[in-house]
């Protein structure tokens, strides 16, 4: 118990201070992670739409591996790039293994399925004469998909939320591919496991608080988009 | 759902384009990522979770402002497989026997011993084999097995797993109690103290967790126990110039210094001895 309270202690001093390693660390989570998700967007998000908007033969088979995506374990992506990026692979030539592009890669795979199952759902859920309506006023057809996107936004973004939750957490992926390098490398991630194995359990402790954190200030921002507009809502059909 | 008046569609549109060119420069952004022309090492964890490369890096650095040094923690034996790739271009390693077949295979260039530390048998306070003062490790071994008693394993072909295997291959069978836990030494160090078990382990790691863990050092000074370690550049690395410039400043006596000093103020002793200082 003391153990844990002298962490606890630890952990809020360092939080406090603003101590400049655990602030690397994070930054460097965040542009990796975002960054990831932001390919993981461009990859999953046209993949949801379509599957959400069509229909077509296999499209039954198709949802089920994109849910499949959901359980993609990370160190099974991390090994996956690895061994596309390492020196003795096909793509050696670009020597990015063990650097942040690396780390994004792995991170983009593996948050593209959350991407485009959660948004084919909301792409789904929005009444699909909305589309006509918005043709039948004149509206392009370009136009009128970007009307029901708009309808969709909210469950979008929390598919973006989930994807981003689902990478800024993973340790499997990052600590393969990118090598955990002091500095360059380095995510909160895996932080939190070197510094365990150091016994600086404080240090590993604040970041695990840190992450903690910025996973509630996302979703609590996603939830207030989503509560305010069913409140909105409700006071226009009032 | 919303009637909008259709001429509310020209604003809609105009959101609409300027909102791409953000999403396209979001997406390029990432590209920037991507560096080259650093000298990787891969190096065992020892070195990594003590701290010691923590001090040795930023050193190099001030010597040889125009070579990275980037540091993998990985095992030993994960260490030559990655030199074997080409994934890294040096090596700072401790499993002698490894170390001796990879050069044999071609793999390597040079290799140079660096330092030494050694290892420990460390296990519960009341020690229920009764194995403090057992003088060698063979005999210390031999009493858990007697006794059947727990004993956690590396199990990961680190060095210290490879010299744990040496030690049993000497002392004869294993306890039945014996478990391998596939992971770094701070982990299995941290599964042995809350299951009450022995364990191999290098001295530094030890001291630097000791305070979160319920064991003692009950064997140690055999020469068995001794733990040398080994730069070794790849032969046909990425950068290899680097990698030669950084392995001969690693035994320059500026890095014994250094290496010799690390580890006193904290643990009021040495935890590695450059090997400068044994000839």
């Amino acid at each position: 118990m003391d153990l844990f309270i002298e962490s606890l202690r630890e952990a809020v001093r360092l939080l406090l201070r603003g101590d400049r390693y655990v602030l690397e660390v994070v930054l460097l989570s965040l542009r990796v992670s975002g960054t990831a998700v932001l390919l993981g967007v461009a990859l999953g998000l046209p993949v949801g739409i379509a599957v959400g908007l069509r229909q077509f033969r296999g499209r039954g088979l198709v949802i089920a591996l994109i849910h499949t995506g959901f359980a993609l374990p990370p160190v099974v992506v991390g090994l996956f790039v690895y061994m596309m990026l390492s020196r003795a692979g096909p793509a050696g030539q670009l020597e990015m293994l063990f650097t942040p592009a690396a780390m994004v890669v792995a991170q983009a795979v593996l948050a593209a399925p959350y991407v485009a199952g959660i948004s084919l759902a909301a792409v789904q859920a929005v009444p699909g004469d909305i589309r006509l309506q918005a043709s039948a006023l004149g509206a392009s057809p370009l136009l009128a998909l970007w009307m029901h996107l708009r309808e969709a936004r909210l469950g979008i973004g929390a598919a973006v939320v989930a994807g981003f939750g689902a990478v800024i957490s993973e340790v499997g992926a990052v600590m393969m591919v990118g090598g955990n390098i002091a500095g360059e490398t380095r995510v909160m991630t895996t932080a939190i496991v070197l510094e365990t194995r150091r016994g600086n359990f404080a240090t590993a402790f604040a970041m695990g608080l840190i992450l903690l954190a910025l996973a509630f200030a996302v979703n609590a921002a996603l939830t207030r988009a989503q509560q305010g507009r069913t409140l909105a809502a409700e006071r226009r059909t009032w | 759902m919303r009637f909008r008046p259709p001429d509310s569609f020209p604003g809609l549109r105009d959101r609409f384009r300027a909102r791409l060119p953000i999403l396209c420069a979001a997406l390029i952004a990432f590209a920037s990522c991507a560096r080259a022309d650093e000298l990787i090492l891969a190096s065992t964890t020892s070195t990594v979770d003590s701290g010691l490369l923590d001090e040795l890096i930023p050193a190099f650095a001030d010597d040889h402002a125009s070579t990275r040094v980037k540091v993998i923690g990985v095992g030993s034996g994960e260490a030559m497989a990655l030199g074997r790739r080409g994934d890294a271009d040096i090596l700072l390693v401790h499993s002698p026997v490894d170390e001796a077949a990879f050069m044999a295979a071609g793999h390597g260039g040079r290799r140079l011993p660096v330092m030494s530390n050694d290892y420990v048998i460390a296990g519960p306070p009341d020690d229920p084999a009764g194995i403090r003062g057992a003088g060698t490790a063979a005999l210390a071994l031999a009493r858990i097995a007697a006794r059947d008693a727990p004993f956690v394993s590396r199990g990961d072909s680190s060095g210290t797993h490879r010299k744990e295997m040496a030690l049993w291959a000497a002392a004869g069978p294993r306890p039945r109690g014996y478990t391998e836990v596939g992971q770094g030494m701070g982990e299995a160090l941290t599964i042995a103290s809350e299951r009450g078990a022995y364990i191999l382990s290098d001295r530094g790691t030890y001291l630097a967790l000791s305070h979160n863990l319920r064991l003692e050092v009950l064997v140690e000074g055999d020469p068995l126990l001794e733990n040398p370690y080994s730069v070794i550049t790849v032969r046909g690395a990425r950068h290899a110039a680097a990698a030669d410039t950084f392995a001969d400043w690693l035994v320059s006596p500026r890095a014994a210094e250094l290496i010799r000093a690390f580890g006193i103020e904290r643990f009021g002793e040495p935890l590695f001895h450059p090997s400068g200082s044994l000839r």
